[in-house]
C-alpha cells in the first residue's frame, strides 16, 4: 500500500503513540485486503463501548491510548452498557457503572463524542451520498451504504477508532465500485407492513444471500408520495440483514441512490407472502410469561416514540418495559411531553444503551421485542427465550402481562 | 529435521512455543473462555485446550469483531498465545495481535505443522522442530 509522507511520519510516531498504533492497524488491514492507498474519511462511528466486552484490560488500553491520541474527524460512539445519566433505573452493579463511566471518559479524552447510539444518523453524525466513512455497528454501516449512498466497510471497534485518530481508512471492499454491485436479486411478493415485518424480510434476505450484495425489489412499494418504507422500517431491515448473514450493503429498488447504477443479477429468489407469514409465526411464540418488553433496537425515532406514547397513554405496564433511543431524540420527545406520557405508564425511556449491550444475562429469561436483530442477540448472548411481535402487540403484552 | 517457512508479517516480533494446531478457525469472542484462556466452543477441535504460551496455528479467526478485544484481554491476563500463525489472516486476528502486541505471521501452509512441535517465530521467519 502506498503511504504519503504525512502518513508514513504518523506511523513512525510524529503525531504520538496513539496515532502510530492506529496507523499500524490501518496498514496491516490495507495489506491484508490489498488496498492501494488510504482514503480520507468524513466521519467515524466507534463500537466497543460496553465495559462488559472491554473488561479491565480493554479499559486500560483505551486509557493508555488517550494519553496522546486525539480524533481528527467527527466521531461518535455506539451504545454503552447503561443509561449514562440514570443507570440506577436499570438496576446495575455499581462497579459496572463506575467502570462504564471510565470507558466513556477515556473515549471523551480521545475526542469521540458520547452519542452512544446505533443510529448516529439521527443524532448529529449524518453522512452525505458518496462520503467515505469508517463506521462500525452493522445496522448503521448498512444504513449508511444502502439508504444514504455513503461508503463504509463494516469496521470493528479498534479499526474505526484507528480511522478517527488518523483521519484515514484503507481503500478496499465497499469503498470500491466492484464490491458494491449486487450479485443476488430478491423479488419480494410479500407485503411487509412496518418495522417488525421489514426486520423479518431482512432476516430472510440475509439468510438467502450468503454474504453477497442483494438487489431487493419489493412489489408492493410503489414510491408514490409517503408510501416508501420510511426510516423506521429501513433501519429494522438494515439491522436484520447483516445479523442473519447478509452483506452490510444492499440495493433497494426506489430507495438506494445507486440501485440503478449496476446491472440486474441473474440469480433470483422470490419471497412470497407465505414465506413472510411462516417467519412471523415461527418467531412469535414464548414458553411462559414475558419478563421484559424492549423496543428501540435500533434506537427509536421521534415518530416511534410518538406512536408508543399513544399506545401507553393512560395505561399501566405490568411487565418491565424499556424503550431505547438516542439522547438527542429523547430531548425532542421531552419537549413534546412524550417521555412523560410513556413513563407515567411505568415504562422507561432509556438512552445511551439497549438490551443487546446491557448486562442482562441471568436477570431476565423471557423477552418480547419488535426487533429481528434483537431476538438473535438476546437468544445467543443473552440466553433468553424471545418472541418477535409488532410494536403494538409488544405494548399490549406490557399492559396485560401475557402474550396477546 | 526442522521445517522453515517465510510468511507475511502481520505483527513483527519474536517468540518460541509449543504448537497448538487447529484445522478449524477460532472465534475469540465467545469461543474462548476469558477467565481460563481455554477454547470453549462446543465440538471445536481445540475444545478445552489452553492457549497460554503456545503458538496458535489456525486457518484464520472467525465470529464477532469483538474478538480483537478478546485477544487483548487474554494477553493482558497472561492467558494469551505466544504467537499466532494463520493461513490467511483476517480483520479480527490482525487487529487483535496489534492491540495485544503478539507476533503474527500469515500466508503459511499450516498442514505440515503438528500440535506439540516447537515453533519459533522471528519476523517473517517461522521454524518448526519436531518435539524430542
Amino acid at each position: 500500500m502506498r503511504l504519503s509522507d504525512e502518513q508514513r511520519a504518523m506511523m513512525e510516531g510524529a503525531r504520538g503513540n496513539g496515532a502510530a498504533k492506529a496507523m499500524e492497524i490501518l496498514v496491516a488491514l490495507g495489506d491484508i485486503f490489498e488496498a492501494e492507498e488510504l482514503l480520507p474519511v468524513r466521519s467515524v462511528q466507534v463500537a466497543g463501548v460496553s465495559y462488559g466486552n472491554l473488561g479491565d484490560e480493554g479499559l486500560a488500553y483505551l486509557e493508555e491510548l488517550a494519553v496522546d491520541g486525539r480524533a481528527v474527524v467527527p466521531a461518535t460512539l455506539n451504545p454503552a452498557g447503561m443509561d449514562l445519566r440514570s443507570p440506577e433505573r436499570m438496576g446495575l452493579d455499581p462497579r459496572f457503572v463506575e467502570k462504564q463511566r471510565r470507558v466513556i471518559a477515556a473515549y471523551g479524552r480521545l475526542g469521540i463524542a458520547a452519542a452512544c447510539t446505533c443510529t448516529p444518523y439521527l443524532a448529529g453524525n449524518m453522512p452525505a451520498p458518496a462520503d467515505t466513512l469508517a463506521w462500525s455497528e452493522s445496522s448503521a454501516v448498512t444504513y449508511a451504504n444502502s439508504v444514504m449512498g455513503a461508503r463504509t466497510n463494516r469496521e470493528g471497534g479498534p479499526s474505526a477508532l484507528a480511522a478517527a485518530l488518523t483521519g484515514y481508512t484503507p481503500a478496499y471492499g465497499l469503498h470500491l465500485d466492484d464490491a458494491r454491485a449486487p450479485t443476488r436479486r430478491f423479488v419480494v411478493e410479500a407485503q411487509p407492513a412496518g418495522p417488525r415485518d421489514w426486520g423479518l424480510l431482512g432476516m430472510l434476505v440475509g439468510q438467502g444471500s450468503d454474504g453477497e450484495v442483494a438487489l431487493v425489489e419489493v412489489a408492493s412499494q410503489t414510491y408514490a408520495p409517503s408510501t416508501g418504507p420510511g426510516v423506521e422500517s429501513l433501519k429494522a431491515f438494515c439491522a436484520a440483514l447483516p445479523t442473519y448473514g447478509g452483506a452490510p450493503m444492499f440495493h433497494l429498488a426506489g430507495v438506494t441512490p445507486e440501485a440503478t447504477r449496476y446491472g440486474v443479477p441473474e440469480s433470483t429468489q422470490t419471497i412470497t407472502s407465505a414465506d413472510l407469514q411462516r417467519a412471523r409465526e415461527r418467531e412469535s411464540g414464548l414458553q411462559g410469561a414475558p419478563e421484559l418488553v424492549c423496543l428501540g433496537c435500533p434506537h427509536a425515532t421521534l415518530a416511534e416514540l410518538r406512536d408508543l406514547a399513544e399506545l401507553l397513554r393512560g395505561g399501566q405496564v405490568v411487565v418491565d418495559t424499556w424503550i431505547c433511543t438516542s439522547r438527542p431524540v429523547k430531548a425532542l420527545a421531552d419537549e413534546l411531553g412524550l417521555t412523560e406520557t410513556i413513563e407515567r405508564s411505568g415504562a422507561l425511556v432509556l438512552c445511551d444503551t439497549c438490551f443487546v449491550v446491557a448486562p442482562l444475562k441471568g436477570r431476565y429469561s423471557r423477552l418480547v421485542t419488535n426487533s429481528a436483530k434483537g431476538i438473535y442477540y438476546a437468544r445467543g448472548h443473552g440466553g433468553m427465550d424471545v418472541a418477535l411481535l409488532t410494536a403494538a402487540d409488544c405494548i399490549q403484552v406490557a399492559l396485560i402481562g401475557r402474550m396477546p | 529435521m526442522s521445517l522453515e517457512y517465510r510468511g507475511r508479517i502481520i505483527r513483527a516480533g519474536r517468540a518460541t512455543g509449543e504448537a497448538l494446531v487447529s484445522p478449524e478457525p477460532v472465534s475469540f469472542y465467545g469461543g474462548v473462555d476469558l477467565d481460563t484462556g481455554c477454547v470453549a466452543e462446543p465440538g471445536h477441535p481445540l475444545e478445552g485446550q489452553a492457549l497460554a504460551g503456545r503458538v496458535l496455528v489456525i486457518p484464520r479467526g472467525k465470529g464477532s469483531t469483538v474478538g480483537s478485544w478478546a485477544i487483548l484481554r487474554l494477553e493482558r491476563k497472561g492467558l494469551g498465545p505466544a504467537a499466532i500463525l494463520c493461513e490467511r489472516c483476517e480483520t479480527i486476528v490482525a487487529v487483535g495481535v496489534i492491540l495485544a502486541e503478539i507476533p503474527c505471521v500469515d500466508g503459511l501452509d499450516i498442514s505440515q505443522i503438528r500440535t506439540g512441535q516447537t515453533v519459533t517465530v522471528d519476523g517473517d521467519r517461522v521454524q518448526v522442530t519436531p518435539s524430542a
